[in-house]
């Protein structure tokens, strides 16, 4: 068996947001960045524990970025997986970045592609559909569940309002979201291990960028909230029915 | 020319995500002097040539038992053939599950540039420009869209509905080739009439100020009252007390109702991420100094074991219920 983990680089949570350069580009100087949560708490959680039961796994990281992107991919390695390649790319939107992650994945023979539902920056959860496109796979989306059964693997996704389970051959991409595994954090000898283990630097494949970013914005601030004293619930229902029409 | 509108369907009933896509698309067209057309995919019990109302002119569907279950590829190759034969330029979807999983694989198959998460009407001013959330709702980011076909996921809730238009759509029955699907679906287990918290107007959360799950009893019930989901904070459902799809936030579901309620909630900058696009937020929390009030419309400062039972029965009043 042999999983490939998409892994992608993310502002910690507590991150203020803010843009420069006349709000073309997100203010990262002091950022605190993070391996993305899904890509992390269970796409790559719920492969070492595929591995912890057949320790013949073989568990490849990805991550599409630049030099500053190997801390996070170390952390990862730490974790667990047992190589990183990283391609050596700058920005690019979606589809630029899922087409470096599928030139590595068609190399490798992976019966398993994972990746988060999406990363907490861009919000597009889009790469791992691309991917499978790509490279012509099926796709699963959404994953709560995940197990092997011989060649093929069962999987639990949300639908609307509730979930479903499916069986699919393998290869598949598979994304994955809370229920997968439980987080977990890297132990001193992950630590000390993840220091040699192989981080490939490739050189990225060519391909155009089919969106591009013009520029950001923040949320308009609330007015501020007006406060119903705790002995009079029925106001706040008149100030929501009649004054904010919400029901 | 015209721009395609994939409307999403379930068990034969189209999703209510699909008429904002539909309201959407219609307008896209209106404004571009160009056709709406929609896509349906599989049976349908419903009247398809009604959904006219949205504005729409022509439906091309597929009635096809083989797409009465979703499946990413199959959904993209049949999707992509009608889009050949209607010459689309710019194809719509919800931001759906459904929509988050055919999307991408369909921008790859056409070279089209996507936009996921979409909040506004594109502004076509200086090429094609989609607004789109960016990092969990906490900012947005104006996207250009490059490419000759242009596809857009449009977040839930983020249109309101348009019933303005003239009637019935023309319904054109149309073949594709319909590939055996890989996935092969086993059992499909639905909680019956509840409300998808993706598409709930209201929607009452409960955090870790509840104590215990035995407590969600009032949350169920006010829920209940307003035609409402249940949502949940992380830690909430981390400890099992409620389901793992109730949770909201940056690293749950991201949400943006009429109206939020939250009842024992910090407002943690994580979790507010997830629901600051709500319309309105109603927080009630014992204390003065919780966060969420920052991001609040209205606000109850008390013990909630207190203030929900009154509400309760306060709502219950003004919708004449006993
Ligand atoms: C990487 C990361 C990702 C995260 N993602 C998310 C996420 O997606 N969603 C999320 O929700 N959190 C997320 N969190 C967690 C977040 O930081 C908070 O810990 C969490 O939101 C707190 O949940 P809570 O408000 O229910 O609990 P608490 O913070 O414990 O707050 C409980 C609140 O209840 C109030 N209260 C207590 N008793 C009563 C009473 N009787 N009546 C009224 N009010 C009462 C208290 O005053 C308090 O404000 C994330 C954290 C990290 C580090």
């Amino acid at each position: 068996m042999k999983i490939l983990v998409c892994i992608s680089k993310a502002p910690d949570t507590t991150t203020k947001i803010a843009f420069t350069d006349n709000n073309t580009k997100f203010a990262a100087d002091g950022v605190q960045w993070i391996i993305n949560p899904y890509d992390e708490w269970y796409a790559l959680v719920r492969a070492i524990e595929l591995k912890e039961k057949d320790p013949s796994t073989i568990i490849h990281l990805v991550t599409v970025g630049e030099a500053d992107a190997e801390p996070v991919i170390r952390k990862a390695l730490a974790l667990g997986g047992d190589e990183a390649i990283r391609v050596n790319a700058g920005s690019g939107d979606s589809y630029y970045i899922a087409s470096q992650i599928a030139a590595i994945a068609g190399q490798g023979a992976y019966d398993l592609i994972f990746t988060g539902k999406e990363t907490i920056d861009y919000n597009g959860s889009s790469i791992g559909g691309m991917v499978s496109e790509l490279l012509n796979l099926p796709y699963v989306s959404l994953a709560i569940k995940f197990e092997l059964n011989g060649a093929s693997a069962v999987i639990t996704r949300e639908i609307e309002g509730g979930e479903e389970v499916c069986e699919v051959g393998l290869p598949v991409v598979v994304s994955c979201q809370k229920g997968m595994a439980e987080a977990r954090i890297p132990n001193m000898r992950g630590i000390m291990a993840a220091r040699t283990k192989p981080l490939k630097v490739v050189e990225p494949a060519a391909v155009d960028s089919l969106t591009s970013i013009v520029s950001f914005e923040l949320p308009p601030a609330k007015a501020g909230v007006k406060l119903v004293p705790a002995d009079n619930p029925a106001e706040l229902v008149r100030l929501l029915h009649e004054e904010a029409k919400a029901f | 020319m015209s721009v395609l509108i994939f409307i999403d369907q379930s068990e034969g009933h189209i999703k209510k995500a699909s008429l904002e896509a539909l309201s959407y698309g219609t307008e896209i067209a209106g404004k571009s002097g160009i056709a709406a057309e929609g896509i349906i995919l599989g049976n349908v019990s419903e009247d398809i040539a009604a959904l006219g109302k949205y504005g729409v002119k022509k439906i091309y569907h597929v009635d096809n038992a083989a797409l009465n279950h979703f499946d990413a590829q199959v959904f993209t190759n049949a999707i992509a053939e009608v889009v050949q034969r209607s010459g689309a330029k710019v194809i719509v979807f919800s931001n759906n599950v459904d929509g988050k999983s055919v999307a991408p694989r369909l921008s790859v198959k056409l070279k089209a540039g996507l936009v996921s998460g979409a909040v506004a009407l594109p502004d076509t001013s200086n090429g094609f420009i989609v607004k789109k959330t960016v990092f969990s709702g906490k900012a947005f980011a104006n996207i250009a869209l490059n490419a000759d076909i242009k596809i857009i996921a449009l977040n839930p809730n983020s249109f309101s509905v348009n019933t303005g238009g003239e009637g019935s759509a023309e319904v054109v029955k149309t073949d594709v080739k319909v590939e055996e699907a890989k996935v092969k679906v086993t059992s499909v287990n639905k909680v019956k009439g509840e409300v998808p918290l993706s598409e709930a107007d209201i929607v009452v959360s409960g955090g870790r100020g509840l104590k215990g799950p035995e407590n969600w009893g009032m949350i169920e019930e006010l829920a209940k009252l307003l035609g409402a989901a249940t949502a949940c904070s992380r830690p909430v459902a981390d400890t099992h007390w409620r389901p793992h799809h109730e949770h909201v936030g940056q690293t749950g579901l991201a949400i943006a109702p009429n109206l939020y309620i939250a009842i024992g909630i910090s407002g943690a900058i994580q979790h507010l991420a997830g629901v600051n696009r709500s319309k309105i937020i109603v927080v009630i929390n014992k204390d003065p100094e919780a966060p969420f009030f920052k991001a609040a419309d209205y606000g109850i400062v008390g013990d909630a074991f207190e203030v929900v039972p009154r509400l309760i029965e306060e709502i219950k009043k003004v919708k004449g219920v006993a």
